[in-house]
This record gives C-alpha cells, sequence and structure tokens, in this order.
C-alpha cells in the first residue's frame, strides 16, 4: 500500500517551484566580472519537462503558468510570454511521453534540448508578434544553449519522483 | 453525503484527459494574458499594478541577493587593481597629457561659444535635474531587456525618464513604483530612440533587438555613417533631449549597421535617472483634448479685406468703372465683365475659408442654408 500513497503537490510542484524562482532571482543580480555578465538559463524549463515525465497532472499546467507570469513580470517582459512558451514545452513533453520512458541518459538529454528549442521557438514567435520585431536569434540561441544545460537538474527530479507513486509506472 | 458514496462514486475519468483539459485552459488564460498586454505601448496605464507590486518587493530581495555579487565584483576589482596598478598608471599619465590638449581648447570653445549665445540671444536647454539609483536586477534574455533600479516615484520618477551611467545612455523608465523603477534598457525588443549621427547630423532609429548591440534603422542621407561615427539622441519626438551619447557605429555580420554602446564599458550596478520633461509632457492634455472651439463670428464684409472699403483703394479698376451695374460689394467682380453678369447674381465666395458654423445635433455641418 505504500506504493499507492498519494504524493502531496507540494513536494514535487512548489518546491521545484520555489526553487526555479530563487534561482532565476540570484542570476538575475547585476555582476560583471573582467566585463563578463551571468548567463539567463529558463529555469522553470526543468519542471516543465520533469513535471510532464513525471505524471499528468491537472495542477501542474497552472503551476507553470504561475511561472511563467512570474517571469514575465520580473524579468519585465510581455505577460503570458513565457507562461505561454512553458505550456508548450509541457505540451510537447506529455505527448511524447510514452517515447521518452525508459531511454538513456543522452536521449533524454537530446528529448530535453528538443523540447527547449519548441519553447524557445514559441517565445521567438510570440515575441515576434507582440512586439512587431524580430529578436536577436544569437541572443536566442545563446540562452536556448544555457537552458539545455540544465538537464541534469532535470533528470534528478523525475528520477526523485517518477517512481513515487507506483500507479504511475 | 461524501462524494465517493453518492452516484458518480464510480466515476473515473482518465487522468491524461484531465490533464489534457486542465493544460488547454492554462493556455486559453496565457493567450489571454498575452493580448491584453500592453508593454510596447511603454505608458504607465500598462505598467499595472500587479507589475508595481512584484517591483516592491523584488527590489529588496533583489538587493539582498545581489549583495554578495556585488562584494565579489569590487574584490575583483580591487585585487585587478592592485595587479594593473603599473600598467594603469601609464595609460592614465598618456590620457592625462591628451587630455590637457582638450582642456585648453574646451576653455577657449566655452568662451568662443558664450560670446555667440550672447551676440545671439540664443535660449539653452535648462540644466536637467538627475537622480541616481542603484540597479537590483538586471534582465538580458533575447525577449526581455530590462533593470530595476532603487529609486521611483518618491524621488520624482516618471515614466519616460531617460537612464544613464557615466559613459552614456543606458534606457528609459517604462514602470514606477514606490521605491523602484523599470529601466527599458536600449537592446529590448520594444526599445526604439531616435538618434542622429554626430559627424553628418543623419538621423536613424536605434532598434533594440535582445542582443548586446540594437541595430540602426531608417537611416537616411548619402553616405550618412562609417565605421567607429559616435552615434548621440537627436532628442526628435521630445522623450530624450539631444545629443546625449549613446555609442559608435559598427557593421554587423549581417551587414547592418548597429552601434557598440558606450554604457557598457562603465559599471552595472548605478546609474542616473534623468528628471526630464519632455514638450508633451508639459503642455496640458486636457486643454489640448477640449472639444470647445471659438465662437463663430461671421465675417463683416465692411471691415474685411475683401469688402468695399478695403478694396476700392487697391482696386483702380473698380473705380474707373462707376457706371457698370456690378453691386461693389461683390468681391473679385472687378475680374469679371460687368455686361456678362446680371445684377442678381450672388456674389462669388472669396477665396480666403471662412469660418464653418458650429454643427448643432440633427443638422450636420454641410447642411446649413
Amino acid at each position: 500500500m505504500g506504493g499507492a500513497r498519494p504524493l502531496h503537490p507540494g513536494r514535487w510542484l512548489g518546491v521545484p517551484a520555489l526553487f526555479c524562482v530563487l534561482a532565476t532571482i540570484a542570476f538575475a543580480a547585476p555582476i560583471r566580472i573582467f566585463g563578463l555578465q551571468l548567463p539567463e538559463p529558463v529555469f522553470a524549463m526543468v519542471p516543465a519537462f520533469a513535471w510532464a515525465l513525471i505524471r499528468p497532472s491537472i495542477l501542474a499546467p497552472f503551476a507553470l503558468l504561475l511561472l511563467g507570469l512570474f517571469l514575465d513580470m520580473f524579468w519585465g517582459g510581455p505577460t503570458g510570454l513565457w507562461g505561454l512558451s512553458l505550456l508548450i514545452a509541457y505540451a510537447t513533453a506529455l505527448t511524447g511521453r510514452n517515447m521518452m520512458t525508459g531511454q538513456s541518459r543522452p536521449m533524454m538529454w537530446a528529448w530535453f534540448a528538443g523540447v527547449t528549442a519548441v519553447a524557445m521557438a514559441g517565445g521567438f514567435l510570440f515575441s515576434m508578434l507582440d512586439s512587431l520585431a524580430m529578436p536577436s536569434l544569437l541572443a536566442v540561441f545563446w540562452q536556448f544553449l544555457v537552458t539545455a544545460l540544465l538537464f541534469p537538474f532535470a533528470h534528478r527530479l523525475i528520477d526523485r519522483f517518477e517512481d513515487a507513486d507506483v500507479r504511475f509506472r | 453525503m461524501p462524494f465517493r458514496e453518492g452516484p458518480l462514486g464510480d466515476l473515473k475519468v482518465p487522468l491524461t484527459w484531465t490533464a489534457a483539459v486542465a493544460l488547454i485552459v492554462a493556455v486559453v488564460i496565457a493567450v489571454a494574458f498575452l493580448l491584453a498586454d500592453r508593454r510596447e505601448t511603454l505608458q504607465q496605464q500598462a505598467y499595472g499594478v500587479t507589475r508595481q507590486t512584484v517591483d516592491t518587493v523584488s527590489k529588496p530581495v533583489s538587493g539582498v541577493i545581489a549583495a554578495p555579487g556585488r562584494w565579489t565584483g569590487l574584490g575583483v576589482d580591487f585585487i585587478s587593481s592592485y595587479f594593473f596598478t603599473a600598467s594603469e598608471n601609464r595609460r592614465l599619465k598618456a590620457e592625462l597629457k591628451e587630455m590637457r590638449g582638450y582642456r585648453d581648447m574646451y576653455l577657449a570653445e566655452v568662451d568662443k561659444n558664450q560670446s555667440y549665445q550672447s551676440l545671439l540671444g540664443l535660449r539653452t536647454d535648462p540644466p536637467i535635474p538627475m537622480v541616481a539609483a542603484r540597479v537590483v536586477s538586471d534582465t538580458r534574455g533575447p525577449f526581455a531587456n530590462t533593470r530595476l533600479a532603487d529609486s521611483g516615484s518618491e524621488k520624482g520618477v516618471v515614466v519616460g525618464n531617460p537612464v544613464m551611467n557615466e559613459r552614456g545612455l543606458v534606457g528609459r523608465v517604462v514602470g514606477v513604483a514606490h521605491g523602484a523603477s523599470r529601466v527599458l534598457l536600449l537592446t529590448d525588443i520594444a526599445s526604439r530612440t531616435p538618434v542622429m549621427i554626430d559627424r553628418t547630423n543623419a538621423r536613424a532609429i536605434l532598434t533594440g533587438d535582445g542582443g548586446p548591440n540594437p541595430k540602426l534603422e531608417y537611416l537616411r542621407g548619402v553616405d550618412p555613417i562609417k565605421e567607429g561615427d559616435r552615434v548621440v539622441t537627436s532628442g526628435d519626438g521630445g522623450v530624450v533631449p539631444r545629443g546625449l551619447p549613446v555609442g559608435a557605429a559598427v557593421k554587423g555580420l549581417d551587414g547592418r549597421w548597429r552601434v557598440v554602446l558606450f554604457a557598457d564599458d562603465a559599471a552595472i550596478d548605478y546609474v542616473r535617472i534623468l528628471l526630464f520633461k519632455d514638450f508633451s509632457q508639459l503642455a496640458d492634455q486636457k486643454a489640448l483634448l477640449t472639444r470647445s472651439l471659438p465662437p463663430v463670428t461671421t465675417e463683416d464684409p465692411d471691415v474685411s479685406i475683401l469688402g468695399p472699403t478695403a478694396t476700392a483703394p487697391a482696386k483702380p479698376p473698380a473705380q474707373t468703372a462707376p457706371a457698370t451695374s456690378t453691386p461693389p460689394a461683390a468681391p473679385g467682380a472687378t475680374t469679371v465683365a460687368p455686361a456678362a453678369k446680371p445684377p442678381t447674381t450672388p456674389a462669388p465666395k472669396p477665396a480666403t475659408p471662412k469660418p464653418t458654423p458650429k454643427p448643432t445635433a440633427g443638422q450636420p455641418a454641410g447642411g446649413a442654408i
């Protein structure tokens, strides 16, 4: 019966979301050392990928929407841009969930990079429609690159909660 | 009665489907937010209470989180200055030698300029008051380039104020809360700044794209720019004062003219907010938008410049034909043969426009008489 014990949403949704918020604030610090600034990865991409793989959930899309709205408010971007982009990433991961389960780590990393690319492409498109101007492709690629490097955190999150409830194996 | 004991207790909805429905609802909400967003208008009304609250809360939180990083930066600066003192001393001596020449030229030019100003009675712009602020957070993504500064409405900062550091223009204020203001950088995709090339006075619009070097668009003139030209604000539109240093022109890899911002050479954590009010802010917008028209006055032909008293001495042909039956009040009649016009023909209208009578309810303006 232990496996059927319901997993509290605060553990697999609340805590990772909180960590994302804190990491985003930390990486927004105005630091420039030897002319170099901190990168700006989209930490919320980690739960957007991992939550879809851990289990289908009703709460996860709304948690992602809140995370995206926080990113828009904190970064000063158009409201709804990152909420929509993260939900597109979540939808992509949820659709390919059956294909991803049981894959090797490099393959999962490639999937994470693909899902991140879909989200960035969505952000690029929505930003273009909203501002009627084309964002710099180089800047988009740079953010994609630093975000794709966050896969180990997503892997850790999936490993931690994938088997938490036997009903979702 | 608990739900599970009711008739619907055995009803089991597939979790995947409910998750998909939740996802669609969340997407619809996000789309609604995006459509309702008016960030690109860069107006105070578009910067809602939610954003102001987030900024007010973010300021102390980001300030605390950024403090160790700031101390680290100061420590690195201290160490690097310790190791590079000799080379920096040599560089500064060379720079000082060059600057002495510029100083003498500057003093001579100031003297000459004051003479010209007094001769011409030139009205120069008044000095612009400034507010110093510390940057507590910095956004560098492709879709948003903003900074949060720790001075806000309590110090008189308003939306539209230009922001500089000691080297050049950084951006402008797009949102103000108590104790914090959001600065839209020149590199943001929504940023448009009227600039000019200092050497040729050629105008352009500095357009951000999320990258480090914004583009120069709508560049006009024949051969208006070359590599290394200094770019300054043009003051067109009145939002930013004229002559603020922006950067140096470079040719980008994509063949477009871009600008290397002077502001990037300075420290990132301190800015100056110019409390500059443009002419549109100074004007009374309500008075400009008022719809009350001045009272309608019909022209008195006796005092009109085209009337008989005014035209009589100025039009000799009218005086040389007193026997004609043309009424004297008809303006323009002197150019028409008297016999060709019957006496009862109304006079043609003068070329000068007359004020249109104010339309009343139920009667269109063109339907009078």
